[in-house]
């Protein structure tokens, strides 16, 4: 357990290190530094002293540890635009972002396993049926444009939803959240929706395979032979058991749900990471730019790595210690 | 025998499947006295899980019974809502599984398994529940219940979970427990334990019980009367001692003959020759016809089911004389 | 004699069996038809600025414009024939689509063989580097790309050929080691045969079946991907714009409900989408011989 802990540790530093290499390559080897890094509208003096700050006279080696350094303590430059520090102007956003990305995840779960079990049940019914071909279109419609259609449908033609924004936020702990208000659940609605999409799918169709799986079990026959109701062989001994892969699913894919999280945001000017990085690409907000490709990045390994400790801790085989017999 | 536990009469089980219908069974009656051992015979495919399954009303589609009556102490549970046959099965009717490593469920505790058949039928909290389930273990030779209550299927041996679906049986008195070749999948020694317990728990309590098997020899040693079912259908049904002593029907007598026993030392084992007939459309006619050695033209037809003397049946047309096996 | 009908015509025969895989090819028929033959089918040509009018500017499908043309899409905000626009930009999606599978392919086929053929170091190295990709969503790795290089057709088949070699990769090597492990394989290595000649002619013709497969199904993924990530004003330029990029221009419009828009190269997308997959699912069960009886 700690041989393992210890060697997924090492490798997502490698990881991390391969992606600042990367992150430095791009900007230092292949762009122009002083194109990315310093305000195009800075003058002359003021661009000869950030070279000097930045140490772009320096030779490339030299100039990738100062990199690394400044990154290690956080400082990640300023963002042109805003002219805030830019790891402070993202982690503004990240809340934003991590709210839509667990309402998200909620949706797809209290969703997907009704809709999954089901069309597990009652794979040949016309409703599992069409359970299942929706969930085909669930995975090959691009995101975007299912969200068009969303804002088109809800927003523009029935009047019921917003159709973009993030709508007033209360706080919660000290961190702004929409869910607690009736207009911040509307606002809510449709991005949670969109997002959820895909892992929807993927949860109906990881649900419908298990349920069907577990109905040909003797366990199951064993159950019913006990006179137990359906309701109790089909909410307690499948589900019970479906439950574990389902979870871990969700937890690995919940990296994917933040990095889909851009063009959501972007669809229904969602304030969160992923607009910030749309519009900075847009508008050449480079330090705004580096700063998010490595603070994901670092998010996603550590989620990853947090994802596979927990569920080798989940394991039974692992947490009990194999069988007696 | 207006006192049977269970009757079932003229069963017919089938399975529309995509290539056409399986009886699985066919035409299938026997009944069961309280406190009795009926041994169901046969080899494998021959029909007696569906058999089993009917009477638990737990055929799987594409199968259903499509005709007969099964008799539960005068009602018919053919024609029980499903509800109502719900509250027969796990209460008045327990069943126990071939496979004891796939019966119990893997992610639940042993004490959740049990309280939860408890409760299905009784209104009971829920240390009442654990009470009947410690008690039930403890019946059927397990160490320290207590203890194991808490434990999950996989910290536990193939014979203890076997004992432990057994447990769960017992938990509500049935009438009649129809065990499913229950000790295939364990060892020798710990199969004699467990028919030796089966055997006492039956006589005790007055249980009727069901012991399906494709061994005769196991039969032999435990049921009062053995019912010999071939591809679907009952073929021989007497007492153990005269159907073992007097076979009456070929595929019977075949059974007998290829049981090493101690009587016939010397003698050569000998094996029934061709393979089990595959159910999907079976051509009339005897099923056994094609690896009898009594058969001939007449038995292009299908025998009628006979009783040649008190409490004997057989389907055939040249039943063994006395003496002769095979 | 009937003759026996070689695999090719089975595979044929099986595949015909779907009407639904044939409405999807049929479909993906005219698609291809109409992107190829854009210049020549298209009312307009939509990017030849003497042929547009700003007067003609949004108008509902149907409507007729100054010239007398009809845009029965409706046209767009320069006054352009959304359905020429669709035209056109179907070439451009499927270019980069095709483009960037094929040469995803080729790269992941390349790895896949060496990996499954040498094995030991080699097979690790690679292997890692599959799964560390793998690890993150194919967004994310084709948004630092576009955000490290830019815009533009060529830098975004690039991302998508860094995004989809892994996919590639991995499966031709899960094939390639059965295959490898079977015995005339072992033998013509004993046989001490060229290395070329044994990935060629024994290895490479049995990952083929689940590779084709697998690039039906990304050949609609990277269409999806490359429309997203010109939606998102990251793709290709304004001034080759596919149909993600057209969506993308009527997005604004949408919200004031002139919903055409954004609204037909959408549909386009979705058609196309569609037809690839109903496509790739029936190829997957006639291809896969675990399927077949
Ligand atoms: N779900 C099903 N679909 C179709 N046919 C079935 C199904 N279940 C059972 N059968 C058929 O019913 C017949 C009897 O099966 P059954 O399981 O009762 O045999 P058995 O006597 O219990 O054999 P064994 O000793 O192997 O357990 C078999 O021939 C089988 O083909
Ligand atoms: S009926 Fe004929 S074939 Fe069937 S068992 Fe009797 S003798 Fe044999
Ligand atoms: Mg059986």
């Amino acid at each position: 357990m700690a041989a393992f802990v210890i060697r997924r540790l090492l490798q997502s530093v490698l990881v991390l290190w391969l992606m600042s290499l990367l992150v430095f390559v791009g900007v230092y080897a292949i762009g122009n530094p002083v194109d990315i890094l310093i305000n195009p509208q800075a003058d002359q003096a003021d661009i000869a002293r950030a070279i000097a700050a930045l140490g772009l006279d320096q030779p490339l080696w030299q100039q990738y540890l100062t990199f690394l350094r400044q990154a290690l303590l956080g400082d990640l430059g300023k963002s042109f635009a805003y002219n805030i520090p830019a790891l402070q102007l993202i982690l503004e956003r990240m809340p934003a972002t991590l709210e839509l990305a667990l309402a998200a995840a909620a949706v797809a779960v209290l969703l997907g396993i009704p809709l999954g079990l089901w069309a597990g049940l009652a794979p040949d019914s016309w409703a599992g049926k069409l359970i299942m071909s929706g969930s085909i279109l669930g995975f090959s419609l691009p995101t975007f444009w299912v969200g068009l259609l969303l804002i088109m449908l809800f927003a523009v033609e029935l009047g019921w939803l917003p159709s973009g924004g993030r709508g007033p936020t209360s706080l919660l702990l000290g961190i702004p959240v929409s869910f607690l208000s009736w207009e911040g659940i509307r606002h809510l609605i449709l991005p949670a929706t969109n997002l959820a999409l895909f892992k929807l799918s993927l949860i109906i169709r990881l649900t419908q395979a298990g349920t069907r799986e577990a109905l040909l079990q003797d366990y199951v026959k064993f159950a019913r032979a006990k006179g137990l109701s359906n309701a109790r062989v089909v909410g307690v001994h499948v589900l019970k058991n479906i439950l574990i892969p389902i979870v871990t699913v969700i937890g690995l894919e919940f990296g994917s749900v933040i990095a889909f999280a851009i063009v959501t945001e972007s669809i229904f000017g969602w304030p969160g990471m992923g607009k910030l990085i749309i519009d900075s690409i847009n508008v050449l907000d480079r330090p705004v730019i580096v700063a998010y490709l490595l603070i994901v990045v670092s998010l996603f390994i550590l989620i990853n790595l947090a994802v596979d400790i927990v569920y080798s801790l989940l394991d039974p085989r692992v947490r009990l210690g194999g069988a007696t017999d | 025998m207006s006192e049977a536990a269970l009757r079932v009469e003229n069963l017919r089980t089938h399975f529309f499947t995509r290539r056409g219908v399986v009886k699985a069974v066919e035409d299938v009656s026997f009944s069961v006295a309280p406190g009795k051992i009926l041994g169901l015979v046969g080899e494998s495919g021959s029909g007696k899980s569906v058999m089993g399954f009917s009477i638990m009303g737990l055929v799987d589609p594409p199968g259903r019974v499509v005709g007969g009556r099964i008799l539960l102490g005068g009602r018919d549970l053919l024609r029980l809502a499903p509800e109502e046959m719900r509250q027969v099965r796990g209460n008045r009717i327990a069943m126990i599984f071939q496979d004891p490593m796939m019966t119990l469920n893997p992610v639940l505790r042993i004490d959740t398994q049990m309280t939860e058949a408890v409760r299905a039928h009784a209104d009971v909290g829920r240390r009442a529940a654990l009470e009947r389930a410690r008690d039930a273990l403890a019946r059927v030779g397990i160490a320290s219940p207590d203890e194991r209550l808490s434990a999950y299927p996989h910290q536990f041996s193939g014979g203890m979970r076997q004992r432990v679906a057994i447990a769960i049986a017992l938990l509500n008195q049935p009438d009649l427990i129809i065990a499913d070749e229950p000790t295939t999948a364990l060892d020798v020694t710990v199969q004699g334990q467990i028919l030796y317990e089966m055997q006492k728990i039956a006589r005790e309590s007055g249980t009727a019980l069901i012991w399906i098997s494709h061994d005769l020899s196991v039969i032999a040693g435990l049921a009062d009367e053995i019912c010999v079912m071939y591809a679907g259908r009952v073929v021989e049904h007497g007492s153990v001692d005269q159907v073992l002593d007097e076979p009456l029907h070929p595929y019977t007598g075949g059974l007998i003959a290829s049981v090493p026993s101690r009587n016939r030392r010397g003698e050569a084992l000998r094996q029934i020759p061709g393979m089990t007939p595959s159910l999907l459309e079976l051509a009339p006619g005897c099923a056994f016809r094609e690896r009898c050695s009594r058969a001939d033209g007449a038995c292009a037809q299908d025998p009628a089911l006979s009783s040649p003397a008190a409490g004997r049946q057989v389907r055939c047309f040249h039943p063994l004389t006395q003496g002769a096996t095979a | 004699m009937e003759r026996e009908p070689t695999p090719l015509q089975r595979l044929v025969a099986d595949f015909a069996r779907s009407r639904l895989a044939l409405a999807g090819l049929a479909l993906l028929a005219l698609i291809l038809l109409a992107a190829v033959f854009a210049p020549l089918i298209a009312p307009q040509n939509p990017y030849d600025l003497a042929q547009l009018d700003v007067l003609d500017g949004r108008l509902p499908p149907g409507s007729k414009s100054g010239n007398g043309l009809t845009f029965w899409l409706g046209s767009d905000d320069q006054g352009r024939d959304i359905l020429s626009g669709i035209f056109y930009g179907l070439r451009i999606s499927l270019l980069v689509g095709v483009v960037s599978t094929l040469c995803a392919l080729a790269i992941g086929l390349a790895a896949g063989l060496c990996a499954a053929y040498f094995g030991g170091r080699t097979d690790s190295v690679i292997m890692r580097l599959v799964d560390i990709q793998l690890s993150f969503p194919s967004i994310l790795i084709a948004l630092i790309l576009l955000a490290l290089l830019g815009q533009g057709v060529d830098k975004t088949i690039f991302a998508l050929i860094m995004v989809q070699w892994a996919y590639y990769a991995r499966t031709v090597r899960a094939t390639a080691l059965i295959e490898r492990g079977k015995e005339y394989i072992e033998a013509a290595m004993c046989l001490a045969l060229p290395p070329a000649r044994i990935v060629l002619r024994h290895l490479l013709p049995n990952c083929l079946p689940p590779l084709i497969v697998v690039a039906t199904v990304q050949v609609a993924a990277a269409i999806a991907l490359e429309a997203t990530l010109s939606y998102l004003g990251i793709g290709v330029p304004i001034t080759e714009p596919s149909l993600g990029l057209l969506i993308k221009n009527g997005f604004d419009y949408m919200l004031a409900g002139q919903y055409w828009i954004s609204f037909y190269p959408g549909v386009a997308l979705l058609l196309t989408i569609v037809a690839i997959n109903l496509v790739a699912d029936r190829l997957r069960d006639v291809l896969n011989p675990r399927l077949q009886q």
